[in-house]
């Protein structure tokens, strides 16, 4: 899924906390976001209800996933589309590449869409000659850009509106203004002509309704309804877990995924497709592809632990809260998917606990993404038993295994618990300070460089307490 | 009303002066207190860092220590928060432990929640003619739900100038061993949070959780700043007296 980075997450941290523009950019905009969530949850009536519906949804859906994946398949070959199933990400791309190629295409067009990431699709499809061209605003800054999303709902959350005329002018070859009307004019013109020439429309999956076998798609730029009707060919790829049973089911989906998202009550665009064009239809696609991607789902499904995070509706909610988040950004990561929800389900679609086992410690633990979640996943619960299973799978450091087996020795028993405590006040004694311990001390650096250290007292309150009663 | 201190091993090596001003505040209150002397610490740095294996016989003293407690009270949410959240996790496949754990988890408070739900107390008759700001600790705010009672508590003191601190929901960065695995971006966090300290004006900032405290506190002296950090016990101790 996501190609490994160099540096481990402690040093991609320390690198994204320089960039100052970054930082300020996500700062403002998960602060607005958030804003505009909370006016959201405040609007909408019983707010709780519509996340227990959501998460009753969610995991009813997961839990019987074979059987909508089938009755999905069925509604979408009636709708005269074809299903192809995607083990991993590999296959994916040949599914995908292999149909671009039978229809002798040249020219693509692509909506906004996170799986596609998921699997490298671009660079795939450009190795064998094809155009790509991303048709979001922000998909298409990045395009230019070469860069990745930083935020699966705002993808381009840490670049500003400079940088982003900068990135236009250079295609331009002239001065393009940073203002809003600018910058959409620009893209629109060069975009529309993308759309118009495209030989196939690839996009990914909102939400697949199974009793229907229709695709939902929702933007704010009507760039997925574009990419739907005009190019001959559509070809949507979805996680294996984006599906939902009923229409009725979308309405509430639909109803959280915005809000959750921007504050929105509903995206400027829904669109939602059903196969390709029938007799009798006045539009829709001539050929209509669905590929469902696996690519590690499989394994959380059976992992009882974990496949609630399966029940995820990429509302990015708990990125706009989290306060890791919000000080690294996306990119820190590492991953394909940031934020809580991507510490948790990397590993696991990963299958590699080692490496990807370091983004469950980039949490505090704090739990502001677990009480905003729509789908009422308990991401903190899951870090927290991700750090564990890290552990016991034996990708702890030894040092800090060394640690901890010495402060269960002295901490599981009172007698050696106060001895400790004695020899911690005592020894610290000549490097304390008023209270504090302020050196620069090796062993306690990573806490002083930034904090001064409260000194353990002369005497404990255990010490005092007992002197009291005597 | 008979109750024991869990006095949590930060509060009980740096912070004795905020259990003492817990003790003053609770037996004012009508409260007698014991000291179970077989308690050590809730486990929460090996187990929050995934060593779980390390952290149970540990929180097993915590199990036997107040088993004939009828309230227990305790200066840190995130304490509290180890037992009640993560004991059951821990204790999953030890029906007996786990239901200790659970018992435990019943009659276990955080001392505001203590002074405002069971002893019914909403005034203590504190007054503290200071700009105060408030952090509210993620534990206490979002797994015990009682941050209601320090602000119920807080309101009542006379003469207060209480002033909200922005993003005062923002965690503050500590996160047991998180602060010292990835310090830089738990400095950036506490930074943030300084500097919306700051930014009040305030000359105390409060808290109920002794762990947020003192890493805040670490940040703000580094800094040099005179904002005087206190838990709510040694507010309301003070305010009481005055
Ligand atoms: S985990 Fe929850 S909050 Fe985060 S993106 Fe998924 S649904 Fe949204």
């Amino acid at each position: 899924m996501s190609e490994r980075p160099t540096l481990h997450l402690r040093d991609r941290a320390v690198k994204a906390l320089k960039d100052d523009q970054m930082r300020q950019a996500v700062r403002k905009a998960v602060d607005r976001l958030s804003a505009n969530k909370d006016k959201a949850a405040r609007e909408l009536p019983n707010w709780e209800e519509w996340r227990e519906q959501t998460k009753l949804i969610r995991q009813h859906t997961v839990n019987h996933l074979d059987y909508y994946l089938k009755l999905l398949t069925d509604n979408v070959k009636k709708a005269g589309g074809k299903v192809h199933f995607a083990p991993n990400a590999e296959a994916a791309r040949k599914i995908i590449a292999d149909l671009c190629k039978e229809y002798n295409a040249k020219k693509i067009i692509k909506s906004k869409s996170m799986v596609t990431e998921e699997i490298h699709l671009n660079t795939a499809l450009e190795a064998v000659g094809m155009e790509v061209v991303e048709s979001d605003l922000a998909e298409y800054i990045l395009q230019l850009a070469g860069e990745t999303p930083s935020h699966i709902i705002v993808p381009a959350i840490h670049k500003n509106r400079n940088q982003i005329a900068e990135l236009f002018s250079k295609v331009a070859g002239k001065k393009v203004e940073s203002d809003t009307p600018a910058l959409t004019a620009f893209a629109r013109k060069i975009l529309r002509n993308k759309f118009i020439s495209a030989d196939v429309g690839i996009t990914g999956c909102n939400f697949a309704v199974a009793e229907t076998g229709s695709i939902t798609l929702v933007t704010n730029e009507g760039n997925a309804r574009l990419t739907t009707t005009l190019p001959r060919i559509v070809i949507s790829v979805m996680g294996m877990e984006r599906v939902v049973p009923t229409f009725e089911d979308l309405e509430t989906v639909l109803s959280m995924l915005p809000r959750n998202a921007t504050g929105q009550k509903l995206t400027s665009y829904v669109s939602v497709i059903n196969g390709s064009r029938q007799p009798g239809d006045i539009d829709g696609c001539e050929k209509f592809h669905l590929v469902i991607v696996d690519n590690g789902r499989s394994r959380m499904l059976a992992d009882e632990e974990y496949r609630q995070a399966l029940n995820c509706i990429r509302c990015g909610a708990c990125f706009n809260v989290c306060p890791v988040y919000r000080q690294i950004g996306g990119h820190a990561y590492g991953s394909v998917y940031g934020g809580p929800i991507g510490s948790v389900i990397t590993p696991l679609l990963e299958d590699d606990i080692d490496f990807w086992g370091e983004l469950p410690y980039a949490s505090t633990l704090c739990a502001a993404c677990t009480s905003v979640c729509p789908a009422k996943i308990p991401l903190q619960d899951l870090l927290f038993k991700l750090r564990h299973r890290r552990v016991s799978d034996g990708y702890g450091q030894v040092v800090e295994k060394f640690a901890f087996n010495m402060w269960k020795r002295f901490f599981k028993l009172p007698s050696t618990y106060k001895f400790a405590m004695k020899v911690a006040s005592l020894g610290q004694k000549p490097l304390v300070n008023n209270g504090y311990i302020t050196a620069k001390l090796p062993l306690l650096a990573n806490w002083t460089n930034s904090r001064y250290m409260r000194a353990a007292a002369d005497t404990t309150f255990r010490e005092r307490w007992e002197k009291r009663k005597k | 009303m008979k109750a024991s201190i869990f006095i949590t091993c930060i509060c009980d090596s740096m912070y004795p002066q905020v259990g003492e001003a817990m003790v003053r505040v609770l037996e004012k209150l009508g409260v007698t207190l014991d000291f179970p002397p077989e308690q050590t610490c809730c486990g929460q740095p090996a187990l929050s860092s995934g060593y779980w294996e390390y952290a149970r016989p540990v929180a097993e003293t915590m199990l036997t220590a107040f088993k004939n407690s009828q309230y227990v009270v305790a200066p840190a949410g995130s304490c509290i928060t180890a037992v009640k959240e993560y004991y059951p996790i821990l204790f999953e496949k030890d029906p007996e432990k786990y239901r200790q754990a659970k018992e435990l988890s019943a009659k276990l408070f955080e001392f505001s929640e203590f002074v405002v739900k069971i002893l019914k107390k909403e005034d203590v008759g504190a007054r503290f003619p200071h700009r105060v700001t408030y952090h509210s600790s993620c534990h206490a705010r979002r797994f015990l739900n009682t941050d209601q009672y320090v602000r119920t508590l807080l309101t009542n003191v006379k003469e207060i100038d209480y002033v909200p601190l922005p993003h005062e929901e923002a965690c503050c960065g500590f996160g047991g061993t998180f602060s010292v695995k990835l310090p830089e971006i738990s400095e950036a966090m506490v930074d943030e949070k300084a500097r919306n300290i700051m930014e009040t004006k305030a000359d105390v900032l409060v808290g109920v959780d002794l762990s947020c405290l003192m890493n805040i506190d670490g940040r703000l002296k580094k800094q040099k700043t005179n904002v005087r950090v206190m838990h709510v016990a040694e507010l309301l101790d003070e305010g009481m007296r005055l």
